[in-house]
């Protein structure tokens, strides 16, 4: 086990560098001189001509690279131009917040899809089978902002329920464990939870269905096993595919929280990079990007090694 | 990925009775599913395309006096939006720009992504390697993620939007390009058109290229559904085409304020997109499984 971890390790140290590599130079597919971002627009030439060296934006791209990286690595990923603080700090603060959205979402979107992809792959083409596949196609098929404008339209504007936007009462404050935050997070974590649970349903009823027309299973139940045993080995055989596809749809919720946070103004990574964007913040764009990306490689990591935890037959593939 | 070498492989035996591609088009006409999202489809498209000839309101013209009538009244029959212009009319135009920077993503990536797929899957070797460990690259961030950065950093525009999709979607296809190519590689058709003295080009072009091209077809018709929801998520969020074009996601952006006042018709242009990814959803699963011969 502990080879296999240090390989799976040692293949990261790769996709890690191109994944800085790639942030880095997206601050330079940006129109324009990237110093733009950093200048103030009544900047002289000598003001310019001075930052542009203290940024070494005038060394050449791959000695430009190697610093940066350097920096990263020593947690340095610069400053946020909009308001001035280190990009780090900024990042971190939100990425909790998105965390919190995320995992309530997961245990919505994973609980159902799990339910539903069961049932379905064993009663299979039955009514409630055709039910499951149908709130899963929907699931993967709607444009969750336009969800979340219709549960708001519902729950907010027509019942009064549930608040619209924001993370608690009285503005952005901290966030608290109580029942007048969570009220906030009711309808963001819904809204997040369809494509979960649309995945996870179709994922899961496939497995059900592949794994109960297997002679195995044929074996056990000549073999007197009762039906709710059988169901046991369906789902000890189904868990490494289902674990990995869970895996991976927490990652889409961590990193691709923008859309979600934007519609609900819920203060996470997502909301911080929409506004890195509109603002040209790109020291904050690009660090909360490599800060995401990096989230989603640690999270594929500890999914492979969860993964060959229960499934033996991977350490060996 | 195995079933979809899977029904590349079934594609020989049943070659022989009818025609692959016959019995598979005759398995999806009789899918009434399928058929009823295929005619979503072609009226949505249809309604895209005739837009100036359907005599419909000006999709520009507002008007003070008339915002935001309710879904209904009469001559506004899906009410006017926050600048009183006929929502009708501008779900209709709505189509033309939402359409292509939702499907045009797919096709750009569906064609560099099979080259690259093919090349990769064929070659193999050290060029194999090169191209899947850079596409591995992309896979390390969540599509959406992508997206975003390759745009956000781009800047806002229609080019743009369709460049950061054409990106994310490029590794995907390439992906399932790859796995079938391998899968055919090494298939005796293929082997005999190399020992007829057939050069690389040729048995890509004429030999391989119609067995892969299915599957990465299907895949292809299923991601529509995925860039439709992205394309008009970029515009959502201000990322893509700019006021007052009418355009599916711009449009759900800029009613937002409006939820207060008249909901419903604030929420029509994401009935629109959700209708389009839908309908290619279930068209991708339609034809999925009627190449699964299996059934």
């Amino acid at each position: 086990m502990f080879a296999y971890i240090a390989r799976r390790i040692v293949y990261v140290i790769p996709i890690v560098i191109s994944v800085a590599l790639v942030c880095f130079l997206l601050v330079h597919i940006t129109p324009g001189d990237p110093l733009v971002a950093v200048l103030p627009a009544d900047a002289s030439q000598e003001l310019a001509a001075q930052l542009r060296t203290a940024y070494g934006f005038d060394r050449p791209l791959p000695v430009q690279f190697g610093l940066w990286l350097w920096r990263a690595l020593n947690g340095d990923l610069g400053n946020s131009i909009a308001t001035g603080r280190p990009v780090l700090s900024e990042v971190m603060r939100a990425v909790g917040n998105t965390v919190t959205l995320a995992i309530f979402a997961a245990l919505i979107g994973f609980t159902l899809g799990l339910l539903f992809g069961l049932i379905a792959g064993y009663f299979r083409d039955s009514w409630i089978d055709k039910t499951a596949t149908s709130f899963a196609i929907a699931g993967v098929s709607v444009p969750h902002y336009w969800l979340g404008m219709v549960l708001v339209i519902i729950f907010s504007v027509q019942l009064n329920w549930l608040p619209a936007v924001g993370a608690g009462p009285g503005g952005s404050g901290a966030w608290a464990w109580d029942w007048d935050h969570l009220r906030y997070l009711i309808l963001p974590a819904v809204t997040s939870s369809v494509i979960p649970m649309g995945i996870v349903t179709r994922t899961v009823r496939a497995l059900t269905g592949d794994i109960l027309s297997q002679d195995f299973v044929e074996a056990l139940r000549a073999k007197g096993l009762r039906e709710t045993n059988v169901f046991r080995h369906v789902v000890k055989n189904a868990a490494p595919t289902a674990l990995a596809v869970m895996g991976l749809q927490l990652g889409y919720m961590l990193g691709g929280s923008i859309l979600i946070e934007t519609v609900f103004s819920w203060p996470g990574s997502g909301l911080l990079l929409n506004s890195a964007i509109f603002q040209r913040d790109l020291p904050l764009l690009q660090g909360t990007i490599l800060v995401l990306a990096l989230f989603f490689v640690l999270l594929n990591l500890l999914v492979d090694i969860a993964q060959a935890a229960i499934d033996p037959r991977i350490k060996r593939g | 990925m195995s079933t979809i070498t899977d029904l590349v492989l079934q594609a020989a035996p049943a070659t022989k009775a009818r025609g692959y591609w016959a019995t598979v088009g005759r398995r999806i006409m009789r899918d009434k599913v399928s058929m009823a999202c295929a005619l979503i489809l072609i009226l949505i498209f249809a309604s895209a395309l005739l837009a100036p000839w359907l005599g419909l309101a000006d999709p520009y013209q507002g008007s003070m006096i008339r915002r935001l009538r309710h879904i209904g009244t009469p001559g506004y029959l899906l009410g006017t939006d926050e600048l009183g212009r006929d929502m009708l009319s501008r779900l209709v135009y709505g189509g033309r720009l939402s359409l292509i920077i939702g499907i045009l993503p797919v096709i750009l990536a569906f064609v560099i992504g099979t080259g690259l797929g093919l090349v990769a899957g064929y070659v193999g070797g050290k060029l194999n390697t090169a191209i899947m460990r850079t596409i591995d690259v992309f896979y390390a961030f969540p599509s959406v993620l992508l997206a975003i950065a390759i745009s956000g950093a781009l800047g806002a525009g229609i080019v743009n939007s369709i460049v950061s999709l054409t990106v994310v979607f490029v590794p995907q296809i390439t992906r399932v390009a790859e796995s079938v190519t391998t899968g055919v590689r090494n298939m005796d058709f293929v082997e005999a058109a190399r020992a007829s003295g057939a050069g690389p080009l040729t048995i890509m072009r004429v030999h391989m290229l119609g067995n892969v091209l299915g599957p990465i077809f299907v895949y292809a018709t299923g991601l529509i559904s995925v860039s439709m929801i992205l394309a008009a998520g970029l515009s959502f969020l201000g990322l893509g085409t700019k006021p007052p074009e009418p355009e599916w996601g711009l449009m759900l952006n800029t009613l937002r304020t409006a939820i207060y006042v008249n909901p419903w018709v604030a929420a029509l242009p994401g009935v629109m997109i959700f209708a389009v990814s839908i309908c290619f959803n279930l068209l991708s699963d339609g034809m999925r499984s009627a190449m699964d011969i299996r059934n």
